[in-house]
């Protein structure tokens, strides 16, 4: 790392992270003169949504999402797998509004439990949601059920949105969505009935054809129309308590970061992880070069896609580290490892959560780490240390960062061990707004922006349009994937337990394909996509209702290929492999990861030929 | 006492934290459990409906698996629950051939295991594992004889039904659908 400051400067080396170990890293980054630094978790997840309510609402969805899903009359999901995607407050909100009655509507190409647990389940062809969405803002508009008192109190451009979704008619959407029109008002109806009190809920992993922070607007819009922010059963104010900041000394001002990395997309918010990739690739007049890479809690084969891309710059750099609990691909790569023990044995940042009532969380050890495993904090203060930065780690053990912290908070590290959660007081008003009470959005407008002046002004489309995307060409189907509720992404794969509920994962695909592919239950398949990149390990077939006949399905986090991971090598087919083409918002720089076509092959296209 | 356990099909998501919490908690060998959980389709794309459920031993007031029992080691405690002595067991099998559910297994060690609604956590005053862990809270616990017990109440008020009834063992086990 001093070598790599000296001869290029430390904005040279890149920190590309992942939850609490990441913070630890950022620290060091930060003291050590980097902010180049990126997670997968924005452009390659959620980055889209929050741009696209950030430009309606003028803030940011975050996470947890503060969707009062509890008490909602109506939770409208776009493609969202809450309950196999397991954020732990989604699912057990979702779980109390369906014990009160709420009205969920469900639209994903896939039977998904979500869908299941629906009581109108919208099975709508790959690709063309913005088309629903489109149809939905006019149904709203048109037959005159949209919260009206709230959109001409709180709204900015109504009269262009209604102009512009005049032509957007249900029928126009059955066209494209497969959706019958009748379904598109019925349900459009039961939203409006149910305003304010309903949720179109933003999603989490909304990097899908490019135009997702458009589409994110267009949810967003309909949230709007329905009166839903700020409201009971909609989207409440959240409120998080501000942990303060132990002492240490300014950190040193560096030349470039993620921001100029970033530059091309006038809307990104955080570190874009493929200009990083990109920006390590030697390029003529470079004017940012990426040279080294830190990694912390993120194992980058299985969470960014274009793997050619990623070999090529991992080649180029002249230097890896990764931190991490197990030897995933990436530590493969990388030329020193810093084995990380795991959450249970492990002090961590205390945790501010952005709830109804903020809240505070402590992560402290169950169990001593095994081996020569060590907390992030530990890996972070040791180099900090060796790199001379000892006045921002001015303690011996992180418990007294914490202990410091707490009491500033009014609490202590010994209270905080008992009761682990400590909830606190809301400052910042009520959770939503009271009939007619003045209120002003973070927007130019200081109103909720049905029509984007920032999006005017930056010259893009101020009001979300359809785009048609890619259709798979005769013999291939739309690569989908999602989350199994038993692993966390791909790193839980190894672990005894998970890997004893699900050790791979399957290809879902609709009987009518089976039967035109001749395929059966249980057997073992490889796929190959557009791009002639062929799995590395066969995935055994699932015939299912469960999923349309134009796409087929797998969780992701499988295929794993490091033999070190003993239970899940060679276990399934990993999605990111198939990934090669992406779409890239132009808005945010997220990676559209859903026009990914493969076609199914029943022989092993890895074995050897026998010359006899 | 009537030990009842109840379980909300319509919140239920397949996470398995339940399978997970009882292989902790009872200390099963992994490749083995306790409870697991079944995924049922019906239908045809797009007309479709699917019922999860987390299955285990379902503690029957008839219960085949005691009745052909050799040596006594499966035998009924106090509140119905079915439990197996491991000392007085034998593994000959009988049991795991006689049970509609399935829910019974050779443990590596030689004797037969199954679910024991966590009797031993019953005693502390706590809910089974498998419970207490669920988030979506879609499974409850407590006693039949008492009608003002949320189990008691929920099996009123709302569509029900246990598996295989045709089987005759009365079990104790309730789905609400």
């Amino acid at each position: 790392m001093k070598g790599i400051k000296d001869k290029y400067g430390a904005e040279s080396m890149a920190l590309l992270k992942h939850g609490s170990p990441g913070s630890h890293l950022e620290h060091l980054f930060k003291a050590y003169g980097s902010d180049t630094i990126a997670e997968p978790a924005y452009a390659q997840c959620r980055g889209p949504r929050e741009t696209g309510f950030g430009l309606t609402f003028g803030a940011w969805v975050g996470s947890p999402e503060p969707t009062d899903i509890r008490d909602t009359k109506c939770l409208v999901l776009i493609g969202s797998h809450i309950g196999e995607n397991m954020h732990n407050t989604q699912v057990q909100e979702m779980s109390d509004a369906i014990d009160n009655n709420a009205t969920i509507i469900t639209v994903d190409p896939r039977y998904s439990t979500a869908a299941s647990k629906s009581k109108y389940w919208l099975p709508i062809k790959p690709s063309t949601d913005m088309a629903l969405l489109l149809s939905w803002m006019h149904v709203l508009i048109y037959e005159d059920i949209y919260d009206k008192a709230y959109v001409e109190q709180y709204g900015f451009g109504f009269d262009e949105l209604k102009e512009h979704v005049r032509s957007y008619t249900p029928e126009w959407a059955y066209g494209i969505t497969t959706i019958k029109p009748e379904e598109i008002r019925k349900t459009a109806r039961v939203m409006a009935a149910a305003a304010p009190s309903v949720i179109v809920h933003p999603g989490r992993h909304v990097v899908w054809y490019g135009d997702d922070s458009q589409r994110s607007r267009a949810i967003a819009i309909l949230n709007g129309l329905l009166g839903a922010w700020g409201r009971r059963g909609g989207f409440y104010f959240k409120e998080k308590i501000k942990i303060p900041t132990y002492p240490h000394p300014p950190f040193p001002q560096p030349k470039w970061g993620w921001e100029e990395l970033g530059e091309k997309y006038p809307f990104a918010e955080m570190g874009i992880t493929n200009e990083i990739v990109q920006a390590s690739i030697p390029k003529k007049d470079q004017k940012y070069p990426i040279k080294a890479w830190f990694i912390a809690g993120t194992n980058l084969l299985n969470t960014i896609p274009q793997h050619k891309i990623i070999e090529k710059a991992i080649d180029s750099v002249e230097f890896i580290v990764v931190v991490d609990t197990m030897p995933m691909e990436i530590t493969g790569y990388a030329d020193v490892v810093l084995p990380e023990c795991t959450y249970l044995e492990r002090y961590d940042g205390i945790r501010s959560a952005t709830n109804r009532e903020p809240s505070i969380a402590l992560r402290m050890p169950a169990a001593e780490p095994r081996f020569e495993s060590k907390p992030a904090w530990w890996i972070a203060k040791q180099l900090g240390e060796r790199l001379g930065l000892h006045d921002y780690f001015n303690y011996k053990d992180f418990k007294e960062v914490i202990a410091w912290q707490l009491k500033q908070l009014g609490t202590s590290l010994e209270e905080m061990e008992k009761v682990g959660v400590k909830k606190f007081k809301r400052k910042s008003g009520p959770l939503f707004l009271k009939e007619g009470q003045p209120y002003e959005f973070a927007t130019n407008s200081g109103k909720i922006e049905f029509y984007s002046t920032e999006l005017e002004e930056k010259g893009f489309d101020p009001m979300p349009i359809y785009t048609p995307h890619n259709e798979p060409d005769q013999g291939f189907y739309r690569l989908n994937y999602g989350r199994s509720p038993m692993h966390t992404f791909s790193r839980t794969v190894n672990n005894p337990n998970l890997n004893d509920l699900m050790d791979e994962n399957k290809l879902w695909v609709n009987s009518k394909v089976a039967r035109i592919e001749d395929l059966k239950n249980n057997q073992e398949v490889w796929l190959e996509n557009q791009d002639g990149i062929i799995s590395s390990f066969p995935i055994k077939v699932r015939v299912t209702e469960r999923i349309r006949w134009d796409s087929v399905y797998m969780y992701h986090g499988f295929g794993h290929s490091n033999k070190k991971l003993s239970r899940a090598h060679g276990k399934g087919a990993s999605d990111t492999q198939l990934i090669t083409k992406v779409t890239i918002d132009p808005l945010m720089g997220g990676t559209g990861m859903r026009g990914n076509f493969v076609k199914i092959l029943t022989e092993n296209p890895h074995k050897k030929e026998i010359v006899s | 006492m009537r030990y009842a356990m109840v379980i909300d099909t319509l919140k239920c998501v397949g996470c398995s934290d339940c399978v997970v919490a009882c292989q902790t908690e009872n200390s099963v060998p992994v490749g083995y459990c306790r409870d697991w959980v079944t995924e049922s389709v019906s239908g045809t794309y797009p007309t479709l409906e699917l019922e999860l459920k987390s299955e285990r031993c379902n503690h029957c007031d008839n219960a085949p698996c005691v009745r052909c029992c050799p040596t006594g080691a499966s035998h009924i405690v106090k509140g119905g629950i079915v439990l197996v002595i491991g000392d007085e067991c034998i593994g000959c099998g009988a049991c795991i051939e006689s049970c509609p559910y399935d829910a019974r297994y050779q443990h590596p060690d030689g004797y037969v295991d199954k679910c024991t609604f966590c009797h031993h956590r019953l005693e502390k005053g706590q809910l089974p594992a498998c419970v207490s862990v669920c988030p979506t809270k879609c499974m409850y616990f407590g006693d039949l004889d008492d009608p003002n017990s949320e189990v008691s109440k929920l099996l009123k008020r709302r569509k029900h039904k246990t598996l295989a009834p045709e089987a005759g063992t009365k079990p104790n086990v309730y789905y609400l659908i």
